[in-house]
């Protein structure tokens, strides 16, 4: 070994506690970091995966166009045979059809108008909660039963109860008149006061038939396996689009752009308060780095005088802030990454969290998620900003004066 | 080349704010090679500050200095470090040592700086610290040595470099007198065997009886120069 390294490292002992606190302090803001941006990553994860559970799924087949320009006509030809060879050939289960219409609800005495949403009863529940939120009567029965279930608010303004008569007024595919009482079989209540005032639930073949269909839908909902196989999944399906149909495959980040631009609104605040955490803590350690320079001034001049350039021992301070950094983080990271391991394995949850979740039908624990990226991002910023920090003194040497500094006590 | 040192009406003037002290005043001086030369003079005579100038650690208000036929005061730092390194040992009074480094790591710095290989550095470093008759503390720290131990390894790293000229700014001032006199005759020893001009400061007349020449300085002026042996 050369000697360089061995002055560097020993110079970091000659005051082992000063040392320790500071290496303490950058193990434990890098330790923060690592268990907090894991744990922010998986609550992203879970909220995305909640987001799409209860309705929209992880992806959609939607003819071209219709996700910004709903219109009856953009419809994916012979769905359901489409979505059963889908299954077939993915063994994925999660996959369902969904045509949407839109009508005027009315019961004896109020109307309102509602978005239909043709479904199978089949398929149905594998890609979304609602079925299983049922609070109320039971879930549609099969493709052509003529029955209903819609959302609770809905039912309070339509004073519609299970057993009652839903009325649906709207038009068809081809202009014609749909027109269509239904009995209200269930009433679900999901939270979401969006589905829960305007969805309305039909079977695939009743919709089909009441809004002049045939065979086709809008919509093939693909919920995959999840989130962490979300990519592949994407890839599998968009290879097995039929061509020529003008079909498209529209992931999560496509239908519901609002998640992401929360998530990222989220990140932006949640890194604010890590850089703040980052400064402060670089500063700490900027004062400890200054106070070994000083100290070592007369040294410093001998080594000069001797003939070491400036530059050498510039790169000496420097080497030895990052020795000192790098045994801070990478005991942070060992530290906060077995914190996050921990909890990828048993799932982090604080009291009452898991109770307002089940109200809903989802899990409501967050498990930290596990990547070369979410372990190293924070320790990295730390160390350039650590870094930075140790430039100033390393830059200070280079305008000692030999003389002065062996002077110096 | 025939002098290892040459100065031409040295002058250095210190400024403090708005006093200017006069530390250094017409000084010439020609220092032949292999020369053993003491820097005698009451403390405040300028004998540390000439031999700052002549190691190129600072430079003069005028004049020229010469060493090995480089001219030292208008060097820039970069060469100025270079020739510090491959041409001038220094041995300063006291705490010479880095002292996070054992005696032979310390005499291996200076070679290290050279970019001499690490086996060669270790066998060059056990060598001269054998010479200056430190073989078996070579893994203390200086913490761990005596005053004139630490003086000697500080001799040994001076000397390994294979300087042509070795500065020291009394060497024996922290030493008591039979200590002094033992440095005193390594100095000596390494100036004949390893062919290296010496220049010391001292104020004490029991190491001046070592040199070959006696220089004299008073408030910054040369008043006496006689060669003794
Ligand atoms: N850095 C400095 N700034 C101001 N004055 C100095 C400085 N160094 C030395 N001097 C002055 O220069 C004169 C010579 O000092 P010095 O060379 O150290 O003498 P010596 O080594 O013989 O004791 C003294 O008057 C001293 O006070
Ligand atoms: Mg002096």
């Amino acid at each position: 070994m050369t000697i360089t390294p061995r002055l560097a490292w020993r110079n970091l002992w000659r005051y082992p506690r000063r040392t320790w606190l500071t290496v303490s302090a950058i193990a434990f803001s890098a330790m923060l970091l690592v268990f907090m941006i894991t744990l922010q990553l998986g609550a992203y994860d879970m909220m995305i995966d909640t987001s799409l559970r209860v309705f929209t799924g992880e992806m959609q087949i939607q003819r071209q166009g219709y996700l910004d320009k709903p219109q009856m006509r953009a419809s994916v030809p012979a769905a359901q045979a489409s979505a059963a060879r889908l299954r077939q050939a993915t063994g994925l289960q999660a996959i369902a059809v969904r045509a949407n219409g839109f009508a005027l609800a009315s019961s004896g005495t109020r109307s309102y108008g509602v978005p239909v949403i043709g479904v199978e009863p089949a398929f149905e529940p594998r890609v979304s909660t609602l079925p299983r939120l049922i609070k109320h009567g039971r879930y549609l029965s099969g493709d052509s039963a003529q029955e209903a279930v819609l959302g609770a608010a809905l039912a309070r303004n339509l004073k519609l109860g299970v057993g009652g008569e839903l009325t649906l007024l709207g038009s068809g595919r081809d202009g014609s008149v749909a027109a269509t009482v239904l009995s209200v079989v269930g009433i679900f209540d999901s939270g979401n006061p969006e589905l829960d005032r305007h969805v309305v639930e039909i079977p695939l073949r009743t919709f089909q038939d009441v809004f002049s269909m045939g065979e086709e839908a809008h919509a093939i909902v693909i919920a995959g396996p999840g989130m962490e196989q979300i990519k592949q999944t994407e890839a599998r399906i968009a290879a097995l689009l039929p061509a020529g149909q003008g079909l498209v495959l529209l992931d999560w980040e496509k239908l519901l752009p609002g998640i992401k631009q929360m998530i990222q609104a989220d990140m932006v605040q949640n890194w604010f308060t890590y850089i703040i955490l980052i400064v402060v803590v670089t500063f700490s350690i900027l004062n400890t780095f200054l106070m070994s320079v000083l100290e070592r001034t007369r040294e410093f001049g001998i080594m000069l005088a001797l003939g070491a350039t400036p530059w050498r021992l510039g790169g000496l301070v420097l080497l030895e802030s990052v020795l000192l950094t790098l045994m801070g983080i990478v005991l942070g990271i060992v530290v906060g990454g077995g914190i996050a391991v921990y909890l990828h394995q048993h799932g982090f949850t604080f009291p009452g969290m898991k109770e307002i979740y089940a109200q809903f039908g989802l899990p409501g624990v967050i498990y930290p998620k596990l990547s070369f990226a979410s372990f190293t991002l924070g320790p990295a910023v730390i160390f350039l900003f650590t870094a930075a920090a140790a430039l100033y003194p390393a830059l200070r040497i280079r305008k000692l004066n030999a003389v002065e500094a062996m002077h110096a006590v | 080349m025939e002098h290892t040192v040459l100065c031409r009406n040295v002058s250095k003037v210190y400024r403090q704010d708005t006093v200017a002290v006069q530390a250094l005043t017409d000084v010439s001086l020609e220092i032949p090679r292999l020369d053993f030369v003491c820097l005698s003079g009451p403390s405040g005579s300028g004998k540390s500050t000439l031999l700052n100038l002549i190691g190129g650690l600072d430079r003069p208000t005028g004049g020229e200095i010469y060493v090995d036929g480089n001219r030292v005061d208008q060097m820039e730092k970069g060469a100025l470090a270079e020739l510090r390194l491959r041409r001038i040992g220094f041995v300063f009074q006291a705490y010479n040592l880095i002292p996070v480094l054992t005696a032979r790591e310390n005499v291996e710095f200076v070679m290290q700086l050279q970019g001499v290989a690490a086996g060669e550095r270790t066998r060059k470093a056990r060598e001269i610290l054998k010479e200056v008759g430190l073989e078996d503390l070579e893994n203390r720290r200086p913490g761990e040595l005596s005053g004139g131990q630490q003086q000697r390894v500080a001799v040994a790293r001076a000397i390994v470099s294979a300087p042509s000229l070795v500065l020291a700014d009394e060497p024996t001032a922290n030493l008591d007198s039979k200590t002094a006199e033992n440095l005193m005759q390594l100095l000596r020893h390494m100036n004949r065997e390893h062919g290296v001009t010496f220049i010391f400061s001292t104020h004490d007349k029991l190491v001046m009886e070592f040199s070959q020449r006696l220089i004299t300085l008073r408030d910054g002026r040369i008043v006496d120069d006689v060669r003794r042996d």
